[in-house]
C-alpha cells in the first residue's frame, strides 16, 4: 500500500472531481463531502509520504508500471516523490483541505445559487497543483500546469462584475506562460531526446553549454514567472485574485503561484544544476534586481490600495520576489530560506486570506473605511489577522521571522546588499498597514465601554469558518517554532547536496 | 561558580503571562482583577530572590526551550545583570499598579482590562529581554514588549495618542528591523553564533569597518535605549497616562534598550574587544555623550513637566551608555548600578508628574509657583526624586555616579568624566529651580489652585514609596554593588 501513496495523492481529489461533477448534476448536495473525503485522503498520504521520504530517501513511481525503465531513455510516466516535492505536496494538500472546510457557509453566500460545479472545479485545481508537485516529467508538468490553469480561470469567472475581464486578462496572460513554457521544453527536448527529469539531470550536465539549451533554460523560466507573477509580469494577479469569488482567492492565493516557484527551483537545480545556475553570471545579477523590484514595487503597490483584497493582492507580489531573489542567491541560506519561504508564504497567505473572507462574510467587503469598529465586532478574526499580519511582517516567532532570517543570511553571504534592504522595506511597510488597519478598527472609534457611547454588537463569522482561520494562524506560530527541525530534517535534503557538504 | 539547570527563569517569565490571562478573564471584577497582580507580582519578586544567592554566588541559571535555528535556542541565561534588571523591574510593578487603580478608577477610564493585560505582558517581556541567553532571544522579546506597549502608549484613542502611538512604533520597530535585526544576521553569518559570551562572539582580525558598521547599526536599532537622533519617540510617548510613562517609559522600556546594548557591548562585541579597539569605543563614548548633553539642554527648555522627564530620561540613558563604553571595571559597575538607581529616581518623578495633574490638573511647570505647600507629600517626593536623578547623596544616584566618574577616569577616555559632572549640573538646573518655585515662591493664580489638595490615598502611596526607595538604595548600595561587581566578574576578564 505504502508504494502507491504518490499516486494516491493525485487520485483523491481527481476522482473527487470527476464524481463531483456527475453528483452536482444528480445530487449536488454530494459533492462538497465527496470533495472533502479526497482532499483528506490526498492530505493523509503526503503526510504519510513526508516521513517515508524524510527516513529512506525519494520514492519513484512508474505510473502503470509501463514504459522502458531500464532502458537509456525513459518513455513510461514517472512521478518521484524527493523531499522538495513532500513539503509541496502537503503543504497544498494540507491548504486545500482546510480551506474546503473553511469555504462552505461563504461559498453557499457568495455564490447562492450558483454554486453546483464549484467544489468539482477546487478539486480539478488541487489535482493540478498537487500534479505539478509530484510529476517527474516537464512535459507532464506543462499538462497539469494547465489543468490548474483552466480550472483556476473558472474559479475565478465565478466571481460578478468585473471578474470576467479579469478571468480573461489572467487567461490570455497564463496561457502565454504556458506556451513559454512548452517552448522552452521543445527546445530541452530536441536537444536530448528525453522529457524525464532524472535522465535530464543526468544528461544537461555532461553535454557542452550551448546555445538551444540556454534558449530553452530562458523560455522555461519566462513561462514560469508569469505563472507566478514575478515581476514585471504581475498585472494579472491582482485584478484576478481580487475579483474572484472569496472563497477562490482562498484556495488560489496561497497555493497557485508558489507552485510555480516550485517549478522554477526544480528546472534550475533538478533539470539544471547549480553549476549552471552559477554559470550564468550575466543574468544572476539581473534576476536578483528584478526580486528586489517585484518586492518593492509589490510593497509600494500594497501601500496605495484602499481594498484589503488588493493589499493582500500586492503582498503576493512582493513575497515571490523573496523566493526567486532567495533561489537565484543559489547558496545554502537563500535556498533554504526559498524552500521554507515556500512553506510559510503559502500558510501565511492562506491565513490572511481566511481573515479576510470572514471580514467580508460579515461585512460585505473589504475597503479599509469599512473596516471602523471591526475589531470589536470581530475580535477573534482580527485576533487571527493581527498574528497573521505579524508573520508576514516578520515578528519572531512566527514562520515569517525565519524565512526572513536565512533569506537575508543568505543576502549577506552573498553581498547582495539590494536585496537585504528590499526585504526589510517590505516589513516595514507591511507593518505601516497593520497600524493603519489598527488605527481604522479599533483606535479611530468612539470606545463602547465609555459610557454614552454606541455599543458595538459582536457580530462574529460563524464558527466553521473561524476555526479553520484561527487553526491556520496558530499553526504560523508552530510553524515557526519547528524550524530547527523542518531545516534540518527536511529542507537540508532537499537543496541541491553539492551546498550541504 | 557553576551553571544550573533550572526551570525557574520559565516560571519567572510566565508568572506574569498567566496573570495577565487572568486579568483578561476576570475583567468584570475590578477588585479581583488587580489582586491577581499583587499575587502574581509577589510570586515573581519572591521567585526572583530565591534566585539571588545563587547568582551573587557566581552561578548562572540556564533553561534551553528549543533550538530555533542551528546553535542559536530559545533560551535563558540568568546572571547579575539579568537580575537586578529584572528585580528592579517588578519590584516597581506593585507600586505602579497601586497608582495607576488611583489614578484610573476615579477617572472611571475606558478599557482598564486592557490596561492591565498588556501591562502584565509588557512586563513579562522585560524580564524576558533580561533573562535571554543569546539576542535571538531578546530580539524576540524586546519586539515582544513594543508592540505589547503599543495599546497602552495609545490608551486614551484620541488623535494625540494615535499620532504618539504611530511614532512610538515608527521608531521602535522601524529600527529594530531596519538596522538590529540585519546586524544581528550578519554577526550569525560571520561567527556563527549569538550567545552573549565573555569576549564576545568575533574571531581575532575581524576587520574594524565591519565591527564599526555593525556597532552603530546594533546602537541605533536598539532605539529604546533613546541615542540621538532615534529619541524623539520618547516624548511623543509622554500622551501615555502617568503610569505608562513611570514604569515602562522610565524603567521597563527604555532600560531594556539600553540592556539591549549592554549585552551587545560586553557580550556579543566583548569588553576586551572595546578597549583595545579605540574607534569602537569611541564611537559609543561620543554617541552617548552627545546625547546626553544636548537632551539636558533641551530638558531646560521643556515646560510640560513630563516632556521635560522625558528628555531628562534620554540623557540618563546615555550615562549607562557611555559607562559601558568606557569599558572599564568601575564604568561597567556604575553603568549597571545605574539601572535601579535612576528607574527608582524616574518612576518617583514620573508618577509624581501624575500626582500633580490628578490634585489640580497642572501640566506644566510655569504653572507650579508655591504648589509645594499645598501638597507638600507630594512635592518633597519629587524633590527626593530629583535629588537622585541629580545624583545628589543620600539618594541611590550618587553611587552609581560616583563609580561612573571614577570609571571614566580610569578610561582611555578622560573628557568623559566632564561630560558626566557637565550634565550633572544640568541635571541640577533643570529640576532643583522647579523645586524651589513650588515650595518658596507664592502661587502665581491664587484662586485657581486653592481647591488642590493632596490627592488620594492610593495615588500619593505608591509615590512615597519609591521616594523613599532612592533613599534606601543609597543605604544599601553595597547590595547592589555585589551584583554590579559579579556582571563585572563574568564579562571583564582582566
Amino acid at each position: 500500500m505504502t508504494g502507491q501513496l504518490p499516486i494516491i495523492v493525485i487520485l483523491g481529489p481527481l476522482l473527487a472531481a470527476i464524481l463531483a461533477a456527475f453528483t452536482a448534476w444528480l445530487r449536488p448536495k454530494l459533492s462538497y463531502p465527496l470533495v472533502v473525503l479526497g482532499l483528506a485522503i490526498s492530505f493523509t498520504a503526503a503526510l504519510k509520504l513526508v516521513f517515508i521520504v524524510a527516513d529512506e530517501g525519494a520514492k519513484i513511481y512508474w505510473l502503470g508500471n509501463w514504459g522502458n525503465q531500464n532502458h537509456e531513455f525513459v518513455v513510461g510516466i514517472q512521478i518521484t516523490v524527493d523531499n522538495l516535492n513532500t513539503l509541496l505536496l502537503t503543504t497544498v494538500s494540507g491548504i486545500a483541505l482546510l480551506t474546503a472546510l473553511y469555504a462552505k457557509r461563504l461559498v453557499e453566500t457568495e455564490l447562492a445559487g450558483r454554486q453546483r460545479y464549484f467544489y468539482a472545479l477546487l478539486s480539478l485545481l488541487v489535482t493540478g497543483l498537487l500534479g505539478i508537485s509530484i510529476t517527474g516529467d516537464i512535459f507532464n508538468l506543462y499538462v497539469f500546469l494547465e489543468i490548474a490553469a483552466l480550472s483556476s480561470y473558472a474559479l475565478i469567472a465565478y466571481g460578478k462584475g468585473r471578474a470576467y475581464m479579469a478571468s480573461f486578462n489572467y487567461l490570455i496572460m497564463g496561457t502565454m506562460g504556458a506556451c513559454l513554457y512548452l517552448l522552452g521544453v521543445g527546445f530541452v527536448f530536441i536537444k536530448h531526446g528525453t522529457l524525464n527529469i532524472d535522465n535530464l539531470s543526468e544528461i544537461i550536465p555532461t553535454l557542452d553549454p550551448s546555445q538551444a539549451l540556454f534558449v530553452g533554460f530562458v523560455l522555461i523560466l519566462l513561462g514560469v514567472w508569469v505563472k507566478m507573477a514575478f515581476f514585471p509580469f504581475h498585472g494579472w494577479l491582482p485584478n484576478a485574485y481580487t475579483h474572484a469569488p472569496t472563497a477562490s482567492a482562498a484556495v488560489l492565493a496561497p497555493l497557485a503561484t508558489k507552485v510555480a516557484v516550485y517549478a522554477m527551483l526544480r528546472i534550475m537545480f533538478t533539470v539544471y544544476s547549480l553549476d549552471y545556475i552559477n554559470g550564468l553570471t550575466g543574468i544572476q545579477p539581473i534576476v536578483l534586481y528584478l526580486s528586489t523590484a517585484a518586492i518593492v514595487m509589490g510593497s509600494f503597490f500594497s501601500l496605495t490600495q484602499t481594498n484589503l483584497k488588493m493589499i493582500a493582492c500586492y503582498f503576493i507580489i512582493s513575497e515571490i520576489g523573496y523566493m526567486v531573489g532567495g533561489a537565484w542567491l543559489a547558496n545554502r541560506p537563500g535556498l533554504t530560506g526559498a524552500m521554507y519561504h515556500l512553506v510559510a508564504d503559502a500558510a501565511m497567505t492562506s491565513a490572511l486570506f481566511m481573515a479576510i473572507g470572514c471580514i467580508v462574510y460579515r461585512l460585505g467587503q473589504a475597503q479599509l473605511d469599512d473596516l471602523k469598529g471591526v475589531f470589536f465586532k470581530m475580535p477573534v478574526t482580527m485576533a487571527a489577522f493581527v498574528v497573521t499580519m505579524a508573520a508576514l511582517i516578520g515578528v519572531p516567532p512566527t514562520c515569517g521571522f525565519f524565512s526572513k532570517w536565512y533569506l537575508i543570511q543568505g543576502a549577506a553571504e552573498a553581498g547582495v546588499w539590494h536585496f537585504v534592504a528590499a526585504l526589510l522595506l517590505s516589513s516595514l511597510v507591511k507593518a505601516i498597514i497593520l497600524f493603519r488597519i489598527i488605527e481604522i478598527g479599533y483606535n479611530r472609534v468612539a470606545h463602547p465601554a465609555i459610557e454614552g457611547n454606541p455599543a458595538i454588537p459582536r457580530n462574529e463569522a460563524p464558527l466553521s469558518m473561524l476555526i479553520p482561520t484561527v487553526a491556520m494562524t496558530l499553526g504560523l506560530i508552530a510553524l515557526g517554532l519547528a524550524t530547527n527541525t523542518l531545516v534540518n530534517t527536511i529542507i537540508v535534503n532537499a537543496v541541491p547536496a553539492a551546498l550541504t557538504q | 561558580m557553576d551553571t544550573i539547570h533550572s526551570f525557574t527563569p520559565v516560571w519567572v517569565i510566565l508568572t506574569s503571562s498567566v496573570a495577565a490571562l487572568l486579568i483578561a478573564l476576570l475583567g468584570r471584577w475590578p477588585n479581583l482583577r488587580e489582586s491577581c497582580i499583587f499575587v502574581a507580582a509577589v510570586i515573581k519578586l519572591g521567585l526572583l530572590l530565591s534566585l539571588a544567592p545563587g547568582v551573587l554566588d557566581g552561578d548562572l541559571y540556564e533553561f534551553e526551550v528549543m533550538e530555533l535555528l542551528p546553535n542559536v535556542s530559545l533560551a535563558f541565561r540568568v546572571d547579575a545583570l539579568g537580575l537586578l534588571f529584572a528585580l528592579v523591574s517588578v519590584s516597581l510593578w506593585i507600586p505602579t499598579t497601586i497608582f495607576s487603580m488611583g489614578l484610573l478608577r476615579p477617572l472611571k477610564s475606558h478599557a482598564q482590562t486592557r490596561f492591565f493585560f498588556c501591562f502584565a505582558i509588557a512586563i513579562s517581556s522585560a524580564v524576558g529581554v533580561a533573562f535571554s541567553a543569546n539576542l535571538l532571544t531578546l530580539f524576540l522579546f524586546y519586539e515582544a514588549l513594543s508592540l505589547s506597549t503599543y495599546p497602552l502608549v495609545t490608551h486614551h484613542q484620541d488623535d494625540d495618542a494615535i499620532k504618539g502611538g504611530r511614532k512610538y512604533l515608527t521608531y521602535l520597530l522601524g529600527t529594530s528591523v531596519a538596522l538590529a535585526l540585519p546586524a544581528m544576521i550578519i554577526v550569525y553569518q560571520k561567527t556563527g553564533s549569538l550567545d552573549f559570551a565573555n569576549g564576545g562572539v568575533f574571531a581575532d582580525g575581524t576587520s574594524t569597518t565591519l565591527l564599526v558598521v555593525l556597532l552603530v547599526m546594533f546602537l541605533f536599532g536598539f532605539a529604546k535605549a533613546g541615542l540621538m537622533p532615534f529619541h524623539t519617540w520618547l516624548p511623543g510617548a509622554m500622551v501615555a497616562p502617568a503610569p505608562v510613562s513611570a514604569l515602562l517609559h522610565a524603567v521597563a522600556v527604555v532600560k531594556v534598550g539600553v540592556f539591549s546594548i549592554i549585552r551587545v557591548l560586553t557580550g556579543i562585541f566583548g569588553v576586551d574587544l572595546l578597549a583595545n579597539t579605540p574607534s569602537l569605543s569611541t564611537i559609543v563614548c561620543v554617541l552617548a555623550g552627545i546625547t546626553l548633553i544636548v537632551a539636558s539642554l533641551i530638558a531646560l527648555t521643556q515646560d510640560n513637566i513630563k516632556s521635560r522627564l522625558a528628555y531628562s530620561t534620554i540623557g540618563q540613558l546615555s550615562y549607562i551608555i557611555l559607562g559601558v563604553g568606557l569599558a572599564t571595571k568601575s564604568g561597567i559597575a556604575g553603568a549597571t548600578l545605574h539601572i535601579p538607581m535612576h528607574a527608582f529616581g524616574k518612576i518617583t518623578l514620573f508618577l509624581c508628574a501624575g500626582a500633580i495633574y490628578q490634585a489640580c490638573g497642572a501640566k506644566c511647570i510655569s504653572q507650579m509657583h508655591g504648589m509645594g505647600r499645598k501638597i507638600p507629600l507630594t512635592m518633597t517626593a519629587f524633590f527626593i526624586g530629583s535629588l537622585c536623578v541629580i545624583g545628589l547623596p543620600p539618594t541611590g544616584g550618587f553611587v552609581s555616579k560616583w563609580y561612573l566618574l571614577t570609571g571614566s577616569l580610569n578610561s582611555g577616555q578622560q573628557w568623559a568624566f566632564a561630560v558626566f559632572l557637565t550634565s550633572s549640573l544640568l541635571n541640577a538646573a533643570y529640576f532643583l529651580p522647579f523645586v524651589y518655585k513650588a515650595f518658596f515662591s507664592s502661587p502665581s493664580d491664587e484662586a485657581k489652585w486653592e481647591s488642590a489638595k493632596e490627592p488620594p490615598l492610593l495615588t500619593v502611596v505608591p509615590v512615597l514609596i519609591t521616594a523613599m526607595g532612592c533613599v534606601l538604595l543609597f543605604f544599601f548600595s553595597g547590595k547592589l554593588y555585589q551584583f554590579a561587581d559579579k556582571f563585572v566578574e563574568l564579562y571583564v576578564s582582566k
